[in-house]
């Protein structure tokens, strides 16, 4: 028998708790914020009434942020993978498989995505998609040119196929690393075998590209303000999750280095996956900024309104007005300063912070994405809204910790080991 | 001028796999390397040598900073103070829109400062020169030369390089810091030396 990675205690119990303290979110949200009674109309501009009501909105806006943060975070694995696998990149190979078990968590929160569209949709949830309003946009010039776009069967068919690609195409390359365990391969197989790998990749690079880098963000988050567009929008969000997915690809190769295992690795593939935090860190500053600047020069009302409903004016401030200077700090100021130096990006402690940090303040932008559209000034940050991302996390931690028990941890026949083991920045 | 005239002893390494164990090993002997020269990058060698590592990227940073208080400070005196103007009803403090011109400004400061800086610690200028241990360590040899104390006693070193693996060993007199000027004599070209 091979050796296998044994999940330690500590991580099964840490698993089980957040499942259970975000099913008791969950069931919580369910009793006490009636997410399935009809919601509130609300025009656009004006605050919902009363408390009450957009209690059931906030339940399922925060469902939403979960649901589509956590997937394209575990997502992005796949596509650092890819990329890295068509730019016949080597240093990848010593923690690829971790890598591999991150985005092996992508079916089920697609599943999971998917079925809290569905039900969207379903229960006609016009407070999160105002575009599900069949009456309010027959009466709006805006919403009746997008409804080629934005209309529930497109809504669902689309999201169904992106899934459903990525699952596929994220299991093909996954396959691929798992065959080469049984047995080393020669020459002309190798060949073989590296051919297949780059095609399938700039495959799932494709999908990736046409679904993550454009219409997804638009169908899933873009179109909670669904008058206001910005073509920047979809590039900030897989900033965003990238270097989330990175953050957390730190996180378990340096944990897992922490176990005993992942032989190869060394201080040089820490450094390497530090660096890709902070170069993220700044693209996604550099298109964050992009999409702010050119609303506020251009100062036209339809598109400052999304920036309104955040900081506000200058006569009065959002509410939303803390959260999105906090996310510049958590997401720019801190990497910039922190990851800056050798030593940081090599000393386990300090990444490990940092990694959090991002992904956290990138849930925190996502919070800001999804919140001011749909529960506007109502919104909470309480035990409910950490307890739903406890059990998406629960639930990919369940996910990735399956994968890590059932596979070696280390590709050991993969032809660009070697490269791995003498890496060096 | 800095340095004045020391003597040398120069080993001569046509294989970088010789070159890391000779280093090692000199340092392990106590003999003090005045520097190693090859023709490319040669990955480790620095940690190899025990050379600290570089503070140009702590100058870098603090020529960014400057770059950015620069940008920042000039854009606002002259927006706010010397010079406001209304530009499509903006508030004067236009913050947004000076960031493009900061982060070039914080760039420009931090690479040229970085160049600058570079070419300083190198002993890089026009007209500046330093002594060449051997023409071919810029082609296809790797040079290490070793400074010698009056205690030091050269023919022991050459031994020691020889049997580390060096192909050329010789004793040189040199300059070890940089002149402004030429060089003592007509350098010759490859074709010239011995044994091309």
């Amino acid at each position: 028998m091979e050796h296998r990675f044994e999940l330690p205690a500590a991580y099964k119990k840490w698993t089980m708790g957040l499942v259970i303290a975000g099913l008791a979110a969950l069931v919580y949200g369910i009793i006490a914020y009636h997410p399935f009674t009809a919601p509130v109309h609300h025009v656009a501009g004006e605050a919902a009434h009363g408390a009450t009501h957009s209690e059931g909105t906030r339940f399922w806006a925060v469902l939403l942020q979960n649901c589509t943060y956590w997937l394209l975070v575990v997502n992005a694995a796949m596509f650092f993978l890819c990329v890295t696998t068509m730019a016949h990149g080597g240093w990848q190979i010593a923690f690829r498989r971790v890598t591999e078990a991150i985005s092996s968590a992508v079916p089920l929160l697609g599943i999971i995505a998917f079925i809290i569209f569905i039900a969207l949709v379903a229960l006609h949830r016009t407070d999160i998609y105002h575009w599900l309003d069949k009456d309010a946009v027959a009466a709006d010039k805006i919403l009746k040119n997008k409804s080629g776009f934005l209309n529930p069967y497109f809504f669902l068919i689309g999201s169904a196929l992106t899934i459903f690609l990525w699952w596929i195409l994220g299991k093909k390359m996954r396959t691929l690393s798992l065959q080469t365990d049984n047995k080393a391969m020669d020459y002309e197989e190798t060949k073989g075998w590296i051919w297949k790998n780059t095609v399938w990749a700039s495959l799932f690079t494709v999908v990736f590209g046409l679904t993550v880098a454009s219409t997804t963000p638009w169908l899933w988050l873009m179109s909670i303000d669904a008058h206001w567009y910005s073509t920047m929008f979809s590039w900030y969000t897989f900033a965003s999750t990238f270097v989330s997915g990175m953050a957390l690809i730190a996180l378990y190769v340096m944990w897992m280095k922490g176990k005993g295992e992942l032989e190869y690795v060394s201080d040089e593939h820490i450094h390497d996956i530090g660096k890709f935090m902070f170069a993220f860190s700044i693209f996604w500053t550099y298109v964050w900024f992009s999409q702010y600047m050119l609303i506020w020069y251009s100062n036209q009302p339809e598109e400052t309104r999304y920036f309104v409903d955040r900081i506000g004016t200058a006569e009065k401030a959002g509410p939303y007005k803390a959260i999105f200077f906090l996310n510049l700090i958590l997401n720019f100021v801190a990497p910039l300063l922190i990851l800056m130096k050798k030593a940081t990006k090599r000393n386990y402690s300090t990444l490990s912070l940092m990694a959090i940090v991002i992904i956290f303040g990138h849930w925190l932008d996502f919070y800001q994405m999804v919140m001011p559209g749909t529960v506007r000034d109502h919104a909470g940050m309480s035990f409910f809204e950490f307890g739903i991302a406890a059990l998406f996390i629960g639930i990919m931690m369940w996910s990735i910790g399956r994968y890590l028990i059932s596979h070696p941890t280390t590709a050991k026949n993969h032809p660009f080991l070697k490269e791995s083991i003498i890496h060096h920045t | 001028m800095a340095g004045g005239v020391k003597k040398f002893v120069v080993g001569s390494f046509d294989d970088e796999a010789v070159l890391f164990p000779a280093v090692k090993n000199v340092r392990k002997q106590g003999y003090k390397i005045h520097d190693v020269y090859t023709p490319f990058p040669v990955h480790g060698l620095d940690h190899a040598m025990g050379l600290r590592e570089t503070s140009l990227h702590t100058a870098g940073f603090i020529y960014a900073i400057t770059g950015t208080c620069t940008a920042l400070g000039f854009i606002t005196w002259i927006f706010t103070k010397d010079w406001p103007l209304n530009i499509g009803g903006k508030p004067y403090f236009a913050l947004p829109a000076w960031i493009p011109i900061t982060f070039e400004l914080t760039v420009l400061f931090s690479a040229v400062g970085m160049v600058l800086t570079f070419c300083y610690l190198c002993n890089l200028a026009p007209f500046v020169k330093k002594h060449h241990f051997h023409p071919r360590a810029t082609d296809d040899l790797f040079v290490m030369a070793i400074e010698c104390t009056d205690k030091t006693d050269d023919s022991a070193v050459q031994n020691f390089l020889q049997n580390a693996g060096a192909k050329e060993v010789n004793v040189q007199i040199a300059e070890t810091g940089w002149w402004i000027g030429r060089y003592d004599k007509e350098q010759k070209l490859y074709k010239d030396e011995q044994g091309y």
